[in-house]
């Protein structure tokens, strides 16, 4: 901008307003052109084209699935993994609102963030998989109870609202809504009891599901445990996302969590480390069982076999017993790294049941086209770029609240000057120049 | 009995639902268990030569795109095992005889219309059902397209229409159940058959017919009649002159009717929803009083505080945390 107008000044034409326009542009792209930026605008833009193919010319232009494979990529990984990587906010909620673990406060408020957009990616993964989107709603109004889809639909629409509603703290003091701050304080017990029922209902419905299909899931995958396999991972997904989460935030969005000391956080990642540690256990004994019941221990020494134990030893036990020796040493970094194997072990799980070892013994198996594999890159990318946007928009991050319903703002703006939102709003800032002061600086 | 308590069931749910949402409550999967006289077809593989003029029929009469009857005499695709799919509801596929020197054994397959359906109980707004009649019938104007029916067939019957953008739908074969309930006769496929391989009538006189061809020829047929009880059973019935195994039948799916495998399950779900408040509450409380009690500086507990297991943080350094941190803040 400060070149352009120290040349001597030019003849004005429609030319110079065309390029000074450029300009303008110019610097205001510049600053925010970091790498993730220009890939998440790319990604994002290939996610629309998608979506507009698969709108135009259905779901056979744009996806492998045939009438062996009705579900791939978008059920198996943007469904299923987003719903159980999303379980961070009832185990969350549950420990703070419930069990009264007051030390975890903190991870409430971005856990339930994280769950809220999980679940919001997974339906818009849904608009698109569905063959008529536009029906979506004949769940609530054409009744068959005897669905387990049925179920499912129904808790994941009614959790998304007690979700939506358990976001409502950060925004309410964003806009200093004492009113409506005061009513949802009031309904949270309500709503975190709420929010575990429906969650233990729909986490272990989506395993469900797959109770119908004794005859295309692979055996060491088959069990009448399923529900309860799906319920006991989505609380290890759910807490290693957490402990993922809290390490990213502090990487990328220091500035906020400014007030927390990294010693503190480091012993509570440990300590959630080490819940998902005996989680973690019980999963592997309860898989044990389901195996032992199946009576399938002779297919271990098959392909599946060896996919099977990756699983369950390689993304299973090993970050159980890297949990646990993490919390004995002391190690914050191994719990990271535990919660890394322990997200990818439920993938890899959600993955095999929904898509690897589902109809194992096809000879023409389906392997997913490129267009569901953007659509998924997309759909993750759009739930940073929420994420970035919310937690420099809103108050999540800190771990106290900065306004109470009765009197005033409990943090001074002077004690906790990076949380920008409210105290920019003292200033009389404009909230969007505040965004983008923080768009530029941690990605 | 069963239908009883079933039928009770079923009213239950209806009233349930009606109750709670005031809107269109449809009727849960039935159990027309295995009617006497329910519709139902016997496909007598013995006698089938081939001609594929089923397929033909089948496609006149769901109007689909069809192509002149001689070209179903081309006999290259016997060469590959077919499976249903969206332009063919049913499919013929041929297999090596039971004898060196016999004849070629002709499968024809589509939707078994099983008695008590794994796609309908499947089916999240109930737009496939069971009708009193037998047949299992579709209403594309309900799917929303989840396709859980395509993922819950034992036998792989339904179809999907992925090609169109606009208005995809299930398809299968309904056993002309609009048609045959209109006009009465019998299903296109058996009107058409040349040799009576596909025969319609009530499920009671084929399951008598069934019997009495395999106890008249035993050496022409397997002693079994497929679909008799099959998954609960179904209204399409088979004879075979070799093992069902060796003619692409699976053998391997019970006797239990599929919508059992999530009975379960399901009715698990009204005590997930009875017991877990009380529990959560319970120690909603239980923790509560010991917060209380610990910030009456009585020392802390182990117990339902470290369920989560963290490191034994006193509770009252937490109570006066945003101080302690705000203090440290400042330096
Ligand atoms: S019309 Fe009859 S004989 Fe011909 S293929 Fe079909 S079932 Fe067999
Ligand atoms: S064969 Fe499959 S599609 Fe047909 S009624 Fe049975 S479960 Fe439904
Ligand atoms: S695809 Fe349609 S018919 Fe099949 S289960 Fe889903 S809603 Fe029901």
């Amino acid at each position: 901008m400060a070149n352009s107008i120290t040349h001597p000044r030019p003849r004005h034409t429609w030319l110079t307003d065309v390029a000074r326009f450029g300009l303008l542009v110019r610097d205001a792209i510049r600053p925010r052109a970091t790498p993730f930026n220009l890939a998440a605008t790319v990604v994002l833009s290939l996610g629309l084209v998608v979506t507009w193919i698969r709108f135009t010319r259905g779901l056979g232009a744009t996806t492998n699935l045939s009438d062996n494979y009705p579900w791939g990529l978008w059920i198996g990984f943007d469904m299923l993994c987003g719903v159980a990587l999303a379980a961070g906010g009832f185990v969350l909620a549950a420990a703070v609102e419930l069990f009264h673990l007051e030390r975890y406060r903190g991870f409430v408020r971005p856990a339930i963030l994280t769950a809220f957009l999980g679940y919001v990616l997974a339906v818009l993964g849904l608009l698109m998989d569905l063959g008529r989107p536009w029906a979506i709603w004949h769940p609530m109004v054409f009744w068959q109870p005897h669905s387990v889809m049925f179920e499912v639909a129904w808790c994941v629409m009614l959790y998304s609202t007690v979700l939506f509603l358990e976001c409502l703290p950060s925004v309410c003091e964003r806009f200093r809504l004492r009113r409506t701050l005061a009513l949802v304080r009031r309904a949270m017990l309500a709503l975190t009891v709420v929010g575990v029922v429906l969650s233990t209902m729909h986490q272990s419905s989506l395993g469900g599901l797959f109770l119908l299909a004794p005859a295309k899931l692979h055996p060491l995958w088959y069990s009448q445990l399923i529900p309860l396999l799906f319920f006991i991972s989505a609380v290890i997904a759910g807490l290693s996302m957490v402990i993922l989460e809290s390490t990213l935030s502090h990487r990328l969005f220091h500035s906020q969590v400014a007030d927390q000391r990294p010693a503190d956080v480091d012993r509570l990642v440990i300590g959630l480390g080490k819940a998902a540690s005996v989680v973690l256990l019980v999963y592997c004994c309860v898989k044990t069982i389901a195996v032992m019941k199946a009576g399938t221990w002779n297919l271990l020494p098959t392909p599946y076999g060896v996919l099977f134990l990756v699983e369950v030893l390689g993304l299973g036990l090993l970050p159980c017993a890297l949990y646990a020796h993490a919390a004995r040493v002391g190690s914050a970094t191994l719990t990271r790294c535990a919660s890394v194997l322990a997200i990818l072990g439920v993938v890899l799980n959600r993955l095999n049941i929904s898509v690897i070892a589902f109809r194992w013994n096809e000879p023409v198996r389906y392997v997913p086209h490129w267009m569901e594999v953007v659509l998924s890159v997309a759909l993750i990318t759009l739930g940073l770029v929420a994420f970035r946007w919310i937690v420099n928009t809103l108050p999540v991050l800190g771990a106290r609240p900065t306004l109470t319903p009765d009197h005033g703002e409990a943090v001074s703006s002077k004690a906790a000057p990076s949380r920008g939102a409210v105290s920019g709003n003292d200033d009389g800032h404009a909230p969007s120049k505040e965004v983008s002061t923080c768009l530029r600086s941690p990605l | 009995m069963a239908t009883n308590r079933r039928d009770f069931l079923k009213l239950l749910g209806t009233i349930g639902a009606a109750g709670a949402v005031g809107g269109q409550a449809h009727s849960a999967p039935p159990a027309s268990s295995a009617r006497p006289d329910a519709w139902a077809m016997l496909s007598d593989l013995s006698l089938c030569i081939g001609c594929r003029k089923c397929e033909f029929a089948c496609k006149q009469a769901n109007r689909l795109p069809n192509r002149p009857m001689e070209d179903f005499e081309d006999e290259a695709v016997f060469e590959k095992t077919r499976r249903t799919d969206r332009h063919n509801l049913t499919v013929v596929n041929r297999f090596e005889a039971p004898q060196p020197g016999e004849k070629a054994v002709y499968a024809k397959i589509q939707c078994m219309h099983c008695n008590e359906p794994a796609c309908a109980s499947a089916c999240p707004v109930a737009a496939i059902r069971k009708t009193r009649q037998g047949p299992v019938d579709y209403d594309p104007s309900l799917c929303i397209g989840c396709r859980y029916c395509l993922v819950a067939c034992p036998f792989s019957m339904p179809a999907y229409t992925y090609d169109e953008p606009f208005a995809p739908a299930v398809r299968k074969c309904t056993m002309c159940f609009d048609a045959v309930s209109r006009t009465g006769g019998a299903p296109a496929c058996a009107k058409i058959c040349p040799v009576e391989a596909t025969t319609f009538g009530t499920r009671h006189e084929l399951l008598v017919l069934a019997r009495d061809r395999i106890h008249r020829n035993p050496d022409k047929y397997v002693d079994h009649v497929y679909g008799e009880h099959e998954v609960g059973g179904t209204n399409w019935l088979y004879l075979a002159p070799k093992s069902f195994a060796e003619l692409g039948f699976r053998t391997d799916l019970g006797d239990r009717p599929y919508p059992e495998l999530t009975e379960g399950f399901l009715s698990a779900v009204p005590l997930v929803v009875a017991i877990w408040p009380a529990l959560l509450l319970g120690a909603y409380a239980l923790t509560k009083r010991h917060e209380a009690a610990s910030r009456g500086a009585t020392p802390p507990l182990p117990g339902a505080v470290e369920l989560l297991g963290a490191e034994r943080t006193p509770t009252r350094a937490i109570e006066a945390g945003p101080q302690v941190r705000t203090g440290s803040k400042g330096k």
